[in-house]
């Protein structure tokens, strides 16, 4: 059992907790996620590792409550327990002093981003940050991301918050900027955020990481569900990953694969729905 | 009761038959199939036992299970002594009797399968098991031997691992299991399916451990959560029990289609996660009416007829070679059959094939014939020019065989590996780092649950003389 200390809510939706996992904790490196189960006959579900206390014993996540196992982990307060927390699980993330860095973070896949930047900015790496999301509602981490960043920007669809459109815009004009183009490239958000990204930073030759987010059971490599195609190879993203070299990834196949089981989340999500109106 | 019959009324006995559920009846739940035998059953079956001195069963299992002497207590109506003495051999006798291979094992071995059928040995060390747990004030205690004040770290919670924690325990030491998922069993759990090993089966076993004074930590990754190198130093010594779990790709085109699963993928989902098989479970599984399953053991037999459970008209084995090579337990074969399960025999897969929206709607298979046999001793499969067809399948299970996980031996170096990744050990388990021992599929590769407990008692006995030394 692994107790909740803090619950605070970012934005909507969006939760920041505190958890005591004093092993994780100590363990953890920047890049790594937990599968975390809340209770018996929940999901397994990976979480990135947003920020560790090895001294405190605690982990941080961010989490997005986005389908029916992420909602019912949110409504755990302080005080009260999740059932599993298991890892630190995958590689963690190859940090160096590239110089000028770029770090790009699309919805909840910024929340996954924010260890990457402060592990970046320890490092000596200059950043600029974009963080793209639907509309201002949902940009998120934004107080937690100033301070690292040497510049710090942001997109949302509708242009209620700075540039408007997507995350490719500011980036192709950062890139295009002989000043201040970036020598790598971090991103992390919804695969075709990624997608486009890589196709940027591909024509010009720019290293750059993605963090893949397949459905993900054991997290230990002995299911094979979280199978990505990485140039000719399959390889699991829970071992090999969860970050790829972004101009190797078969986006496509990984964003149908996402797919693999809408239905059934719909009807989980209605069911509970239902359950939250009558507590109402 | 005594057990004083002459060998020609032992012979008279005919081999039991095992109580089933119908075929249609449990081709649609997840009940155990095999309903156990009563009382006068087993007595009976137990006589039929011609107690040879020589005791050729004995050498056919792994663990050298005292058979005629365990029968002979049964026979005489003397359980508690009977459960001492299976016990005293093996450390899951329940497990053993329902899913170890007896027909190529202690019961190959029985004089009485030489002219007609031998013993029932497992259906008798299941019974006298189910028995054992079922009355606990009845049991005789053994003697705990005193704590000895050494610790030793067990990684995986497999049948190796219980094994060798009970052993050990057992003999004073303070035993602790670290385990990556978040319960106990291993395959036994996440892979055997309920119809043939009911997971309270297990939660009966690890109870009966934990009575010894084991304790398990789930969710600890070795290699990541804690490294070797920490067990080593927090511990007198470290059985290294973390099995083979790594599926084994195909190799063919299609195989990230949607509805394709790796045998291991589709088994946690309904065992470990119950996908389907709880009305309330939060993990999702898809359901097709027609579900191709690629392999011939026992993975293979599992996935095809938990898909059968989960609803598919047409739930097939699509294999290499024919029946007669099939590694699977000829039981779970038999089973299969009369659950309705068809047999696609002589036939290799070449491609999935996809729908329009991604998703599995055939494989592609070719014929295969049996030629000249090969190292194995099996008669290699070949391909028959211009054989291809397709099979019409919305769900793809790829039960081939798994490979040695590197995730806890990528973090010790020190480890001494061969070219599949399995750790080299001893006989008696040791490794190439004093004090870790190892055993069971991860030295092996994909193995028997017997011979990995076999491991796992062998590694003990090696330990407990090496925390002497110490
Ligand atoms: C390595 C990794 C790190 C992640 N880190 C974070 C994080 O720090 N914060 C965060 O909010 N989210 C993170 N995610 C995503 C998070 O795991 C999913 O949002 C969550 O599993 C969705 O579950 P749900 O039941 O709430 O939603 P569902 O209704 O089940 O699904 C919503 C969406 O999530 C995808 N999804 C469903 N189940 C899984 C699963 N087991 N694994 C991955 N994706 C799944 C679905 O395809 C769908 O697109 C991470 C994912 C991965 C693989
Ligand atoms: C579907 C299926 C059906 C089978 N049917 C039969 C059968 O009928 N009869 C038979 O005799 N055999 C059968 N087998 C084979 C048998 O189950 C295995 O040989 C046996 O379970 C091996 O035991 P083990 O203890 O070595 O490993 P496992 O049972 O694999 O247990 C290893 C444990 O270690 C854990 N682990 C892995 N890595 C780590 C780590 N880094 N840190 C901590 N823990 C870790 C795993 O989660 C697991 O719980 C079957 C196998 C499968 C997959
Ligand atoms: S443990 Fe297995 S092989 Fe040994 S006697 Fe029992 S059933 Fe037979
Ligand atoms: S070989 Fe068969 S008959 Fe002989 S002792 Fe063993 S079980 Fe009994
Ligand atoms: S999550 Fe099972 S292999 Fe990666």
């Amino acid at each position: 059992m692994f107790e909740v200390l803090s619950n605070e809510v970012l934005a909507e939706n969006l939760h920041k907790m505190v958890v005591s996992a004093p092993r994780i904790a100590k363990a953890r490196k920047a890049g790594q996620f937990v599968i975390v189960r809340l209770a018996q006959g929940e999901e397994r579900i990976p979480l990135t590792i947003g920020d560790a206390d090895a001294a405190a014993g605690t982990i941080t996540l961010f989490i997005q409550a986005i389908g029916a196992s992420t909602r019912r982990i949110v409504q755990t307060q302080p005080g009260g327990f999740i059932r599993d927390v298991a890892g630190p699980l995958g590689k963690e993330t190859h940090i160096t002093n590239w110089g000028r860095v770029a770090c790009i973070g699309g919805g909840v896949g910024t929340a996954v981003l924010f260890p990457l930047v402060k592990a970046l900015h320890e490092a000596g790496n200059q950043i600029t940050t974009i963080i793209g999301g639907r509309s201002e509602r949902y940009i998120i981490l934004e107080n937690e991301l100033t301070p690292l960043s040497e510049e710090f920007l942001v997109t949302t669809e509708d242009g209620s918050r700075g540039f408007k459109g997507f995350v490719t815009g500011p980036l192709s004009e950062l890139l295009a900027d002989p000043e201040k183009a970036p020598k790598a490239v971090f991103a992390v958000g919804p695969v075709p955020m990624m997608k486009a990204v890589a196709n940027l930073t591909r024509e010009k030759g720019i290293e750059t990481i993605v963090s893949l987010n397949p459905i993900m059971i054991d997290g230990t490599g002995m299911c094979g569900g979280c199978r990505v195609q990485i140039g000719n190879e399959t390889k699991f993203a829970c071992v090999d990953g969860p970050e790829f070299d972004a101009h190797l990834v078969d986006f496509d196949g990984l964003s149908d694969r996402l797919t693999s089981y809408r239905k059934e989340e719909a009807t989980c999500l209605a069911a509970e729905c239902k359950l939250g109106r009558e507590e109402a | 009761m005594s057990n004083k019959l002459t060998p020609k009324e032992r012979l008279a006995i005919e081999r039991v038959h095992m109580p089933e559920l119908p075929a249609d009846e449990r081709s649609r739940n997840f009940e155990e199939v095999n309903l156990g035998l009563s009382g006068d059953q087993a007595m009976d079956e137990a006589k039929r036992c011609l107690q040879c001195k020589h005791r050729p069963c004995v050498a056919g299992c792994p663990v050298g299970v005292s058979i005629p002497e365990f029968l002979d207590a049964l026979a005489s109506d003397d359980l508690p002594r009977s459960v001492q003495i299976l016990r005293g051999d093996n450390a899951l006798p329940a497990v053993c009797g329902r899913v170890c291979p007896q027909e190529t094992q202690c019961e190959a071995l029985c004089v009485r399968g030489m002219k007609g059928e031998s013993v029932g040995i497992g259906y008798l060390e299941r019974y006298v098991a189910d028995w054992a747990m079922n009355h606990p004030d009845r049991l005789l205690v053994d003697q705990r031997a005193p704590k000895t004040g050494k610790s030793v770290a067990v990684v995986g919670c497999g049948p190796a691992g219980l094994t060798a924690a009970g052993e050990l325990a057992q003999k004073g030491h303070a035993v602790t299991i670290f385990e990556a998922l978040h319960d106990t069993g291993g395959v036994l759990r996440y892979g055997i399916p309920e119809f043939r090993l009911p997971k309270d089966i297990i939660d009966r076993e690890v109870a009966h451990l934990i009575d010894l004074g084991v304790s398990i930590e789930c969710n600890v990754i070795i290699g990541k959560t804690l490294t070797i190198d920490e067990l080593r130093e927090d511990f007198d010594a470290v059985f290294v029990a973390n099995g083979a779990g790594l599926p084994t790709m195909l190799g063919i085109p299609g195989e990230n289609l949607k509805g394709v699963y790796a045998a291991n993928e589709f088994l946690t989902r309904v065992n470990l996660m119950e996908a389907g098989r709880k009305e309330d479970a939060a993990t999702p599984i898809i359901k097709r009416s027609e579900v191709a399953v690629i392999g011939g053991g026992n993975t293979a037999m599992d996935c095809v007829r938990t898909a059968r459970r989960l609803g598919a008209k047409r739930a097939m084995i699509v294999y290499r070679r024919s029946e007669a090579e099939m590694p699977a337990r000829v039981e779970e074969i038999k089973h299969a059959k009369e659950e309705g399960v068809e047999f696609v025999m002589l036939t290799a897969p070449l491609e999935i094939l996809a729908s329009e929206d991604g998703w599995v709607r055939a494989l592609k298979c070719q014929k295969m014939e049996l030629g000249p046999a090969d190292a194995s001793g099996r008669r290699r499969p070949q391909p028959i020019e211009g054989s291809e067809f397709e099979l019409s399948a919305g769900v793809v299970i790829n039960a081939v065989g798994t490979n040695a996980n590197p995730l806890l031996t990528a973090t010790a170096p020190d480890l001494e590996l061969n070219k599949w990744g399995n750790i080299v050990a001893k006989e008696n388990g040791e490794t190439s780092i004093p004090g870790v021992f190892a055993g069971g599929d991860i030295v092996r590769g994909g193995a028997t649950v017997i011979l990995a407990m076999g491991d796992g008692k062998k590694a003990a006995a090696a330990i407990d003389e090496y925390l002497k030394t110490k």
